[in-house]
């Protein structure tokens, strides 16, 4: 356990990127974010109004194109022999408050993941709530504004940067844990996969913070007037009224979704989750079956093929083995598994003939 | 500075394959949206244990990348930047989850090691999937279909904006890294704290300048708010057919483990 665990955390202290994929996330919880994505995102657009939209459209579409762009500049931690780089979501809503901050941050997750598969398509709402409404609608409204004021000096905005952008990571991080966790695709336990995402990514925040400081204190310093977009009059209520709204907004989203997107995950893990438990007599499994449990009822109530299983050979018999409790699991069938392999050769083996049909066939149509 | 060329030359491919033409790029840009999605919805379904059943999915990746006319070492490079993620956080599950599932020639495979194949194969489908799309459809018929399926038109412009000065954005930065590492004696591998403000700042200002001669421009050119965007081609009976096979497909993978039937069956055959 301790060397998978280890092996997790070196690969997310050389990452810099928390993008959540397809292969990571069940359906249920991909579509749940998904309806709060897109409830976040038309509760943006209507907020920033057709006036805003119309100056500052173009701002906002090569602003994104900035923050895109300098992601990718490594800046030299001393001292480190590591790289930070730009945090986003704060840095714009800074600069553009956090409706505009938010769309734009929004349209960059979404070029990442159709333009470079960087976070997967059904993941696109697990990386909004995650890189976007955290930074935008709960660490700037609820941290860097109060900490910073409306004309902090270099100090100020050092500590109110890093305190929202640090704060913003983590929420990003807890959220990566729950998606991952609730989808039921890993095995990493609660505890373990928290602990280590959470001090990676403090480690992350703190480089990502410091950059982010030094750009936007620049550019106070050359362009003062820039800052006066966001920092006066019209996004002052964002921290009171409106965060209640958006929170119910993506709550009722939430609720609505979960119940439709269910029926896809029919296959509840909780059977195979307790029937680990019950033939290897572990604890390990516990922090994590919890919820899993707990997902899984809510799955099978609600499954569109709730007696369907997967009829992988030698795991087939899930249900059964849930109810009787003496079959020995798992039931070690050679005869299946070489059906099995059998059986896959040859779908990939056909897989391949299409393919060079298709090729031949497209060649032949050439125009 | 690897990560901004390697993006540029991601960025300057795909733009060249979506005006590409074959039987995939003529297909209605709404139908292949969707597919697609169908498509991801079902591969993310799958149970953790559940490898076999999925493989038969295989077919619509190698389907559109063939008759799509796209090249494989397209996918392949990006696959090779993405992998870690899910790699290391799917081989995790070998040394979790040690319970034997099945007897493979007198070798155990534990569960752990199923999982770990399923992670790295949903990803392989989800992400050439997602990949193909953009590369035979292209961002501006997405775009025209987002905005009339209602998404917020502001977001959609955003998409359309973010894409084209996106390319620019990138060369200038990676200008300017490159500059400063030419200049730098090659010490350390990045920016040195010292102008960091000044660097990353120094391309916002500019950003912001190129921003309102953009804005201008755009005025001059009748910009009100509103987007003008061509109509996608009309919905073909092709197109529907396509749409109508794949969920078709889709949806008999999903419900009947395929291989394990076919399995079964060539053992019967053979006795």
């Amino acid at each position: 356990m301790n060397q998978g665990c280890a092996v997790v955390a070196i690969f997310i202290g050389r990452s810099d990127s928390m993008h959540m994929a397809d292969a990571l996330i069940s359906p249920a919880v991909g579509g749940t974010l998904w309806a709060a994505g897109a409830a976040l995102t038309y509760y943006s657009a209507k907020k920033i109004g057709p006036d805003f939209h119309a100056q500052k459209a173009p701002l906002m579409g090569v602003l994104g194109a900035f923050v895109f762009a300098a992601q990718m500049i490594n800046f030299a931690i001393p001292g480190t022999g590591s790289s930070g780089h730009l945090g986003g979501g704060l840095m714009l809503s800074v600069l553009l408050g956090p409706y505009a901050g938010f769309l734009t941050m929004a349209s960059i997750l979404t070029i990442q993941a159709l333009l470079f598969a960087d976070g997967g398509l059904l993941a696109l709402g697990c990386n909004i709530v995650n890189l976007a409404f955290f930074p935008c609608f709960i660490a700037y409204p609820l941290i860097y504004r109060k900490a910073a004021g409306d004309q902090p000096s270099r100090r100020r905005m050092t500590v109110a940067v890093t305190l929202a952008t640090v704060a913003g990571l983590q929420l990003g991080a807890l959220g990566v844990v729950a998606e991952t966790l609730l989808s039921g695709i890993t095995e990493l336990p609660f505890q373990t996969f928290t602990m280590f995402m959470l001090p990676i990514h403090l480690a992350i925040g703190l480089a990502e913070a410091a950059v982010t400081t030094a750009v936007l204190w620049y550019v106070r310093q050359e362009a003062p007037g820039l800052f006066s977009v966001s920092s006066h009059s019209k996004d002052k209520v964002t921290a009171s009224v409106s965060l209640r709204r958006i929170l119910l907004a993506v709550a009722i989203g939430t609720v609505v979704t979960a119940g439709m997107f269910s029926w896809f995950a029919s296959l509840s893990p909780d059977g195979l989750e307790w029937a680990i438990q019950k033939t290897a007599g572990r604890n390990e499994l516990e922090n994590s079956s919890a919820i899993h449990t707990l997902a899984g009822a809510w799955q099978e109530k609600i499954a569109l093929f709730p007696d369907y299983q997967a009829t992988l050979p030698g795991i087939s018999d899930t249900k059964e083995s849930k109810r009787e409790t003496k079959v020995i699991w798992p039931a070690v069938s050679e005869g299946a598994s070489v059906a099995g392999l059998i059986g896959s050769t040859l779908t990939l083996v056909v897989a391949g003939a299409v393919g060079a049909g298709c090729r031949v066939l497209a060649k032949r149509n050439a125009p | 500075m690897q990560r901004l060329q390697a993006h540029i030359d991601h960025f300057r491919r795909l733009d060249d394959l979506a005006q590409a033409d074959s039987i995939i790029h003529r297909l209605h840009p709404a139908i292949k949206i969707l597919t697609t999605l169908i498509f991801v919805i079902a591969v993310a379904s799958y149970a953790k244990y559940d490898v076999t059943g999925l493989l038969p999915l295989v077919l619509y990746p190698v389907a559109i990348i063939t008759l799509g006319r796209l090249p494989l070492t397209y996918f392949a490079e990006r696959m090779l930047v993405l992998l870690p993620f899910v790699f290391f956080l799917a081989i995790a599950n070998p040394f979790l989850d040690r319970v034997p599932l099945f007897d493979m020639f007198g070798v155990m495979i534990t569960g752990g090691w199923v999982s770990f194949i399923s992670i790295v194969l949903k990803f392989l489908l989800a992400v050439t999937a997602v990949l193909a799309l953009v590369a035979t459809t292209g961002i501006h018929d997405i775009c025209s279909v987002l905005m009339r399926a209602g998404v917020p038109r502001i977001l959609v412009l955003q998409l359309l904006l973010l894409y084209r000065y996106l390319s620019l954005l990138l060369e200038e930065a990676y200008r300017i890294e490159q500059a400063y590492l030419l200049r730098s004696g090659g010490t350390g591998h990045g920016i040195t704290p010292k102008v960091w403000g000044s660097l990353a700042g120094g391309l916002l200002l500019r950003t912001y300048v190129r921003a309102q001669r953009i804005y201008d421009a755009m005025l001059c050119r009748g910009f009100a708010g509103e987007l003008r965007l061509l109509r996608p081609a009309r919905l073909t009976t092709g197109s529907v057919a396509y749409l109508a096979f794949w969920t078709t497909f889709i949806i008999c993978a999903r419900m009947i483990n395929i291989p394990a039937q076919i399995g079964t069956l060539v053992r019967g055959v053979l006795g």
